[in-house]
């Protein structure tokens, strides 16, 4: 019902390493603060009760895997908007509110034109929006677009609130569409990938996927050689050496 | 009268972004890391928290916690006037009295202990944070015993580095994350030193640098890890020792290294008697070494001798002879000790393989000039690109200052400590224990201690013994059962002083320590401690306690006084005790009211303030004039103007005019100064003195420039440990001072000069036969992430995760419950598997369980329903003879980890047990910020119809 822009002039979106992320949800908090604002714009509901329910527009999950050749490990998963290309959470919009930008591609919602039918939370296939139920809106993530322009704030700071904040440097803002853009390079470099290809979204951001795990390969250590035993033959070897 | 701080409480200190008018600089308390943060002030409320990008300690990033501090001073549970107890204790009946009330009550109670029996009062601070000023309080009161929570947490690695290389882990030192190669985690814990680990971990992913991890339990850092050894726990010291074993075999040790800077070619005393064991000394009871060229003994420190490591001289060896012959032991094989660990000996010889492949095959060197202690002149700094960092999982058990020991001698072995590419110590420390005080325990009626309560004893002469020979500690810390217990032992602070043993108190003082909930061993009994009376009314007769939020144990005290939060008031991260200093930088970091403390209708005060406050009115030195008038007007004054010597106080920067560092009068723009700095100041290391510190005279002068010392300390790394030898030696019947008899056993075993493993003392038989453990989540600092309504979100719910062979053979499903039986009690609480996991451990988060009635939760939230503590599990003692504390032998550590347990299935149920009864709570705050409102959605849809009003509601 509403018409995405077709190709945009960029494609900005978010990089994150999934060799790196130890699942420390600071990106989580850095996000709300920063869209919160102090201003319950993410408001929470039942904040000190018994199933406190606020507004996240990222969150990350932990999930177990375990490979047939190795021991079980943790995966953790941040997830928020992936800005898609084909966004269905787009074209499944009555009002226009759920929109892709044609310049950025940043996927945004007009809150004014927001009836919070909550079409479009169903229609995403990332679960990557959230009910503002205080205001009857949906939230998600704007790729902070009040900062990344903003140019009252200093050039290194004009990134995500959760790129700025994430403490391993697992996290990388740019624009997936310059081939030679840093996150660009990053991706083609660590091979990274699309979430859930099979959807049709064509998502831009990319996950750069976890290290192979296991065992070095540094050579077996040999004792030392030598004819003599116990410890003096050692320290006769030994200290041969100083 | 000292001049008065000029502090800028209004002007901006930095531009704001979009949404505020002002960003204010200071120091975060989410945890203990210290980051600088940037808070985003509009019409002074706080709306943001991000980053300092300048910070030494974080670099412009923050953690899950600190981003959330907003929440904290919206929070509901916050305390908002002093509380005097009306109801019985424990029952969470108080009035609110005004400050002036408090303040003469707490006093009328204080005043006559310090002039009868000033050991009567005990001052015990759950954070270890302002310590160098509430020790220097109760120094001055003259009570013995205080303590800070070291000994609840960390000491093991404190005193197992301090003792071993005059440094530790923790935060008091990194690896060298821009050169190390390879980098090898023992038990470290997610919460400290959260960020600095997580900036040094992200650093070596970005250059491709291997990571290891050992730890039972593969999340956060290990689970980004490469590689995982998912050892057994309380065996980590057994491990450390194989891959020594392996080195040794191999030869795979720096030699140069053993014999320039550490006591490796020092001789063991051979001669059966009084000094067997210590160190063979000359004339001038100085130990020295054999020179290899000449055959005859040289002085250790002497420029251009060669120590000969394998000098035998009238018939003492070396300690490097003593410590191959105990290390090559068939005993110390991988496959002696693998299944003990839960490893393949394969595993532990492909570890010890990478170690000796990265340090001796992939060695670096800088380009740096250097003059060591010796007056020998090198051209270049030479590294060994091996890393290791360890904490709480090896720390946390009853051997666990012999495991740091024996992580600290194996990087010895491989020449990786204060070298590039491997573990670097960040000021004041490289420190040898020589430069540490001793401990001091002597109360007189009147007077203050003649110095700090907290040191490192050389020998037992050095004990809190009374001349009777008992424990003159509440905490009986420095003495037999805990000699070395550098942070004393709050944990068996209540169970003393309600057992009157060693004698009873009055009056328990303490500040931000849960010792009602998550702060102590065995909770429930704790609780029953609190309460218990006798003849004469509560055993422990009267309790202080200075808190922000209204915890588990404010419900259990007489008088209550409220802090503020930490942005609404003044701190200092001091060099006097826990800087914020950075291998290449001293550096030491303020707090400041950013926020105005307080709110309409409530009072509360920053406790460093109160303190200060009452030292005042106790009139206690320091803290008055002549004249008997308070000295400092409140805390802020006293960080400026306090000179602990001449010219040296609690910040190093902006001293005298304003440009001297370190050594310097005080200067009334001080704080000023550092809130225009960004609220922290950097002293820089030269570039010729930043590595090899203990042993540069560079680094060595540079630090008595600073006011680190007052001269040179250059040292060895103490392979061997005469101060544990001389314990070994009294247990051995040798001295005046005699340990009871039964310590005996024990000391002999667990002081051993060179670092060795024994089992863990607390860990029950085999009719219990899975670990128990805890973690702290990243996203939460112990308990006071539960009040946080962003965190609770995160995580506001605790399992007992089970592995996998324990999860199939219990028959265990989700939603069930287990019983978890330990000697101590039992506890039945939700389950969850986890694969990822040593097969004998299982474990949770800790504190997020809360008492129903606490943090202004309601009752029915998750944290106290179905949320759960493993401490009720734990006893704060040993089983047998005496009352030996279920904490390390050697300093008195609590001995969490040791803890084992048995499980059954129960089933569904809907809360954990025990479930205690509700605390009806203190007065808090009610919640600053709307509660939010159901459903907008109809009226939305109406708007958007045009059936009724405009746009932009609500």
């Amino acid at each position: 019902m509403t018409c995405l822009p077709g190709k945009t002039a960029k494609s900005l979106g978010l990089v994150i390493d999934l060799d790196t992320c130890v699942g420390c949800q600071a990106c989580v908090t850095a996000c709300k603060g920063w869209n919160d604002r102090g201003a319950e714009l993410l408001p929470d509901e039942n904040p000190y009760g018994p199933e406190p329910s606020g507004v996240f527009l990222n969150r990350v999950h932990s999930y177990e895997v375990t490979p047939p050749d190795g021991p079980a490990w943790i995966v953790n998963f941040p997830r928020s908007c992936l800005h898609c290309e084909d966004a269905p959470c787009v074209t499944v919009c009555p009002t226009g509110a759920s929109l892709k930008r044609a310049e950025d591609g940043i996927v945004l919602v007009n809150e004014d034109a927001c009836i919070g039918c909550g079409l479009c939370a169903w229609a995403c296939p990332y679960g990557a929006r959230e009910m503002d139920e205080a205001r009857g809106v949906m939230k998600k993530c704007t790729l902070c677009v009040d900062r990344i322009y903003d140019e009252s704030l200093p050039p290194e700071d004009r990134q995500p609130a959760c790129v700025r904040t994430c403490p391993t440097g697992a996290r990388h803002f740019g624009d997936l569409a310059d081939p030679d853009s840093a996150v660009s390079r990053l991706v083609a470099e660590r091979e990274g990938y699309a979430l859930m290809p099979g959807m049709g979204t064509k998502p831009v951001n990319r996950y750069l996927p976890p290290r192979r795990k296991g065992p070095g390969a540094a050579p077996v250590l040999a004792p030392l050689e030598g004819k003599a035993t116990g410890l003096a033959g050692w320290l006769d070897r030994m200290l041969g050496k100083l | 009268m000292t001049e008065q701080p000029r502090v800028i409480a209004s002007a901006p200190t930095a531009p704001a972004g979009p949404g505020a008018d002002e960003i204010r600089k200071t120091t975060c308390y989410m945890c203990a890391c210290r980051c600088g943060i940037d808070v985003h002030l509009k019409s002074g409320r706080v709306v943001y928290i991000d980053g300092n990008r300048d910070h030494p300690v974080n670099k412009g990033v923050l953690c899950a916690k600190g981003a959330s501090g907003i929440m904290q001073v919206t929070a509901p549970s916050r305390l908002r006037s002093p509380l005097r107890r009306v109801g019985p204790r424990g029952s969470g009946a108080f009035e609110e009295i005004s400050w002036e009330e408090a303040l003469a009550t707490a006093v009328s109670w204080m005043k006559p202990l310090r002039e009868t029996a000033p050991e009567k009062l005990a001052f015990f601070t759950g954070r270890d944070q302002s310590q160098s000023l509430t020790g220097w309080w109760a120094q001055a009161f003259g009570t013995p015993n205080y303590a800070a929570h070291g000994g609840f947490c960390s000491v093991n690695m404190a005193a197992g580095g301090i003792y071993t290389i005059g440094g530790a882990f923790w935060e008091f030192g990194q690896p060298d994350w821009e050169r190390t190669k390879l980098f090898v985690m023992f038990g470290v814990a997610e919460d400290h030193d959260s960020n600095p680990l997580k900036i040094g971990i992200g650093k070596l992913k970005a250059r491709g640098v291997r990571v290891i991890s050992v730890n039972p339990v593969r999340t956060g850092y290990s689970a980004v890890a490469d590689d995982w050894y998912g050892i057994t726990p309380g065996t980590d010291g057994l491990l450390i020792l194989s891959l020594i074993h392996c080195l040794l075999e191999a030869g795979k040790v720096d030699l140069d290294y053993l014999a320039r800077f550490t006591n490796a070619p020092m001789l063991v005393n051979a001669t059966p008697g009084p000094e067997q064991g210590l160190l063979v000394k000359n004339a001038g009871s100085q130990p020295f070494v054999i020179d290899r060229r000449s055959g005859h003994p040289a002085p250790w420190d002497g420029r251009e001798v060669e120590p000969d490591l394998g000098a035998e001289w009238q018939g003492h060896r070396t300690v490097f002879q003593h410590m191959a012959g105990e290390y090559l032991k068939p005993e110390y094989a991988p496959e002696a000790v693998a299944a003990r660990c839960g490893l393949e000996s394969a595993r532990i010889r492909a570890l010890a393989a990478e170690l000796a492949h990265v340090a001796f095959d992939q060695a670096i060197t800088l380009d740096r000039p250097w003059t060591d202690f010796r007056g020998n002149r090198h051209q270049d700094m030479p590294g060994r690109p091996v890393s290791f960092h360890a904490m709480r999982g090896i720390s946390a058990h009853s051997n666990g200052f012999q495991t740091a020991r024996a992580l600290h001698l194996l990087q010895i072995v491989l020449g990786s400590i204060e070298v590039p590419g491997g573990y670097r110590l960040k000021p004041p420390y490289p420190k040898p224990v020589e430069a540490h005080p001793t401990p001091h325990f002597q109360a007189v009626p009147g007077k203050p201690l003649t110095g700090p309560h907290l040191g490192y004893v050389r020998g037992p002469a050095d004990l809190a013994l009374t001349p009777e020979g008992q424990p003159a500690r509440i905490d009986k810390a420095f003495s037999w059962e805990a000699p070395l217990s550098a942070h004393g032992l709050m944990h068996m602070l209540i169970p003393n002083a309600h057992a009157g043993d060693p004698y009873r108190i009055d009056t328990l003082f303490l500040y931000m320590a849960n010792m009602a909930w998550n702060s102590s061993m065995n909770t429930a009994r704790v609780m029953e401690m609190l309460t218990d009376r006798d003849e004469d009314g509560y055993v422990i007769p009267r309790i202080i306690y200075a808190d922000a939020y209204a915890s588990e144990m404010v419900a259990y005290a007489d008088l209550v006084l409220p802090d503020t939060t930490y942005l609404e008031r003044h701190d200092c991260i001091s060099l006097l005790d826990r800087p914020i200093s950075e291998p290449d930088a001293a550096g030491d970091s303020i707090r400041w009211p950013v926020v105005a403390p307080e709110r309409d209708g409530y009072g509360v005060r920053g406790f460093q303030s109160v303190l200060l406050d009452l030292g005042a009115r106790l009139g206690l030195p320091g803290m008055v004039n002549e004249d008997g008038s308070a000295k400092f007007r409140d805390y802020a004054d006293y960080i400026v103007n306090h000179q602990r010597k001449p010219g040296i106080g609690p910040l190093i920067g902006f001293r005298g005019e304003g440009s001297a560092e370190g050594r310097g009068a005080p200067n009334p723009d001080q704080i000023a100064r550092y809130i225009e700095h960004g609220g922290f100041y950097q002293a820089h290391i030269p570039e010729e003195a930043a590595f090899y510190k203990p042993w540069n005279a560079g680094y060595q002068d540079w630090a008595v420039d600073l006011g680190l010392f007052d001269s040179p300390q250059p040292y060895l790394f103490q392979i061997w440990s005469e101060p544990l030898r001389r314990f070994q030696l009294a247990a051995e019947g040798h001295g005046e001072r005699q340990p009871p008899d039964h310590l005996r056993g024990r000391l002999k075993q667990s002081m051993s000069p060179l670092p060795l493993w024994y089992p863990p003392h607390g860990e029950a038989g085999p009719e219990y036969p899975l670990h128990a453990l805890t973690q702290r989540p990243m996203a939460m600092y112990h308990s006071w992430g539960s009040q946080n309504a962003w965190l609770r979100q995160i995580l506001g719910k605790n399992y007992l995760y089970l592995p996998t062979a324990v999860w199939q053979s219990g028959g265990f499903r989700p939603g069930d419950y287990a019983r978890v039986t330990s000697p101590t009690g039992e506890i039945v609480v939700p389950v969850a598997h986890m694969a990822a996991l040593n097969p004998q451990t299982v474990w949770t988060w800790n504190a997020i369980g809360k008492r129903k009635g606490t943090w202004a939760l309601d009752e029915g939230a998750t944290e106290a329903n179905e949320g759960f503590l493993l401490n009720h599990l734990i006893s704060e003692l040993l089983p047998g003879e005496g009352r030996v504390p279920n904490s390390d032998p050697v300093t008195g550590q609590a001995a969490w980890f040791d803890q084992k347990v048995r499980i059954e299935r129960v089933g569904p149920q809907d809360h954990a047990l025990p479930d205690f009864p509700p605390l009806s709570g203190a007065p808090h705050q009610p919640p600053a910020r709307g509660q939010i409102s159901s459903k907008k959605f109809a009226k939305n849809l109406r708007r958007f119809l045009g059936l009724n009003g405009g746009k932009g509601a609500p």
